[in-house]
């Protein structure tokens, strides 16, 4: 199939690839996705003190797309505060990125990542 | 390391490229200073060359497989030949039973003529392969009624290249008087096929799995003893009435000629496969969490398949861009469904969606597998640092205790 240009950039060049402490206090990480369905997502964001994402770190097992979506949500949220990134849409992912309607479920699974690392981050913090 | 010309061609089970001898042959019997002619004209020489033609090329493919050529029906490629052999030989023994048995790794060609016939009031049983892909002789044994008039299994797997044991089958076909089907449209030209021997009742051909043009196949339709097929294609009553439909010369011309070639060189283009295939082989399976999807020992030349664990496989292929490989998740439907064949196999769904079916064939070089090896290892190495599934397998989490939420 083809990819749209973005997809192969974020592709061939992922951005924010890595892995932070997942018990550090100030990290939120969600993993989301199943290996029997061909993709797994982990997002990770370390939030600072004043709640803005000063840092955000994906690994991925999945076709193109799920990692392109993937490598631009850690870049989108990056300076961002909760607030702000929970407002972000699967629907936003996936125009940036031209995804065809057979792969808009990674786009989906980007925005449960998101969702699932920051109520980590915040379930933490209620300890 | 030698420059090699990209994109390099590796999937050759999907289709050949036509033997430039073949295409040669095949453009003498178009154009107005050709050979044109209807071969169903007997009232002129136009007529009487072309079907000259026909019969040389129907002994071309017949010799191939030890065959009679009157035992060779022209069909439009290996699915024709595969509904044409299911149905006619389910509809004409109708009296006698209406139970098929097959096996679920077989081509759709084979599945799907099975289902139309279970939605006609048969009944069919769909074998599983057992971890290897072979068929358990005991189980299809078993599986085998009074009522049972057809057996389907196919010669060699076109996604893991496994050859089954024809010879075992046939025989237990034959003292049961069920009638037995073979596609063998992956390993004409490629295992040998010797039909005098072998306990075949119908088997279908292709010519663009072995270097001739796509648009053309056979079934050959054994005479003794006596094999009955309804035909499903009616018109003028060509090919001894299984067939209707005027006869593409140019590409029947291709076919025997493709598959003349086959004969002539088959064992020495097979040491040259198993030569690269081993190679390949030899400079991927070093890697950690690399398995080989089939038996290794009863399989054909040219096939390769192999899941690289924790990588997916379409993001694989994507990043072998220069090479033409397939993978065995067909990730591009809304269902991501992994492999049916590797499901069959008892692989489990990382493993099925982690396949790449590497196929060589007769044009494939030395500096075409060792590039592949290069540019595989490195896919895979840059994939799995991607991978969460690796970190937690470097870990030492066994990832079948995680709780996955499905999707």
């Amino acid at each position: 199939m083809a990819y749209s240009e973005k997809v192969i950039d974020h592709y061939e060049n992922p951005r924010n690839v890595g892995a932070m402490d997942k018990d550090a206090k100030e990290v939120g990480t969600g993993m989301v996705g199943a290996p029997a369905c061909g993709d797994v997502m982990k997002l990770q964001i370390k939030v600072g003190d004043d709640g803005v994402i000063e840092d955000a770190k994906f690994k991925t097992y999945g076709c193109g797309s799920a990692i392109a979506s993937s490598s631009l949500l850690t870049e989108w949220v990056k300076g961002k505060s909760l607030d702000e990134v929970q407002a972000i849409k699967n629907t936003d992912i996936a125009e940036e990125l031209e995804l065809p309607p057979v792969k808009v479920h990674c786009s989906v699974l980007a925005e449960d990542a998101i969702k699932a690392a920051i109520a980590d981050y915040q379930s933490k913090q209620q300890q | 390391m030698t420059k090699v010309k990209t994109p390099i061609y590796m999937d050759y089970s999907a289709t050949t490229p036509a033997d430039p001898r073949v295409a040669d042959k095949m453009c003498q019997y178009l154009t107005p200073d050709g050979i044109f002619g209807n071969p169903a004209s007997s009232s002129h020489s136009f007529g009487w060359a072309a079907d000259d033609a026909v019969k040389k090329a129907r002994s071309q493919v017949a010799d191939l497989v030890n065959a009679d050529p009157r035992e060779i029906v022209w069909t439009s490629g290996a699915t024709e030949s595969d509904n044409l052999a299911i149905k006619g030989a389910a509809h004409f023994n109708v009296r006698k039973g209406k139970h098929i048995v097959t096996m679920k790794t077989e081509h759709k060609a084979v599945l799907d003529s099975c289902r139309q016939l279970e939605r006609e009031g048969y009944e069919v049983t769909y074998l599983d392969p057992m971890d290897n892909g072979l068929l358990d002789i005991d189980v299809f044994k078993a599986a085998l009624r009074d009522d049972t008039t057809l057996v389907s299994i196919m010669h060699v797997n076109n996604e893991i290249g496994v050859i089954q044991d024809i010879a075992a089958i046939g025989e237990i076909c034959r003292d049961r008087k069920i009638t037995f089907h073979v596609d063998a449209a992956q390993s004409a030209g490629k295992v040998p096929i010797d039909l005098s021997t072998l306990k075949v009742d119908l088997m279908s051909f292709s010519a663009h799995k072995i270097y001739g043009p796509k648009g053309i196949g056979a079934l050959y339709v054994r005479r003794k003893p006596r094999t009955r097929i309804e035909a499903q294609m009616h018109g003028g009553g060509h090919e001894r009435g299984m067939r209707s439909g005027t006869l593409a010369t140019h590409q029947i011309v291709g076919m025997g000629e493709a598959f003349e070639i086959a004969k002539n060189e088959m064992a020495t283009e097979n040491d040259r496969l198993l030569m690269l295939r081993n190679r390949l082989y030899d400079g991927l399976k070093d890697m950690e969490e690399v398995y080989v999807n089939g038996d290794l020992e009863q399989r054909v030349a040219g096939n390769l398949n192999i899941s690289f664990n924790f990588v997916e496989g379409e993001s694989l292929m994507m990043s072998l861009k220069d090479i033409a490989v397939s993978s065995g998740s067909a990730c591009t439907s809304a269902s991501l469904e992994p492999s049916y064949v590797l499901r069959a196999l008892g692989r489990n769904d990382e493993l099925a969606h982690s396949s790449l079916r590497f196929t060589i064939g007769r044009f494939t070089t030395v500096e075409e597998v060792d590039y592949a090896i290069e540019q595989t290892r490195a896919a895979v190495e840059k994939l799995r640092e991607l991978s969460p599934l690796w970190d937690m397998y470097k870990e030492g989490i066994d990832l079948d205790s995680v709780q996955w939420a499905a999707h």
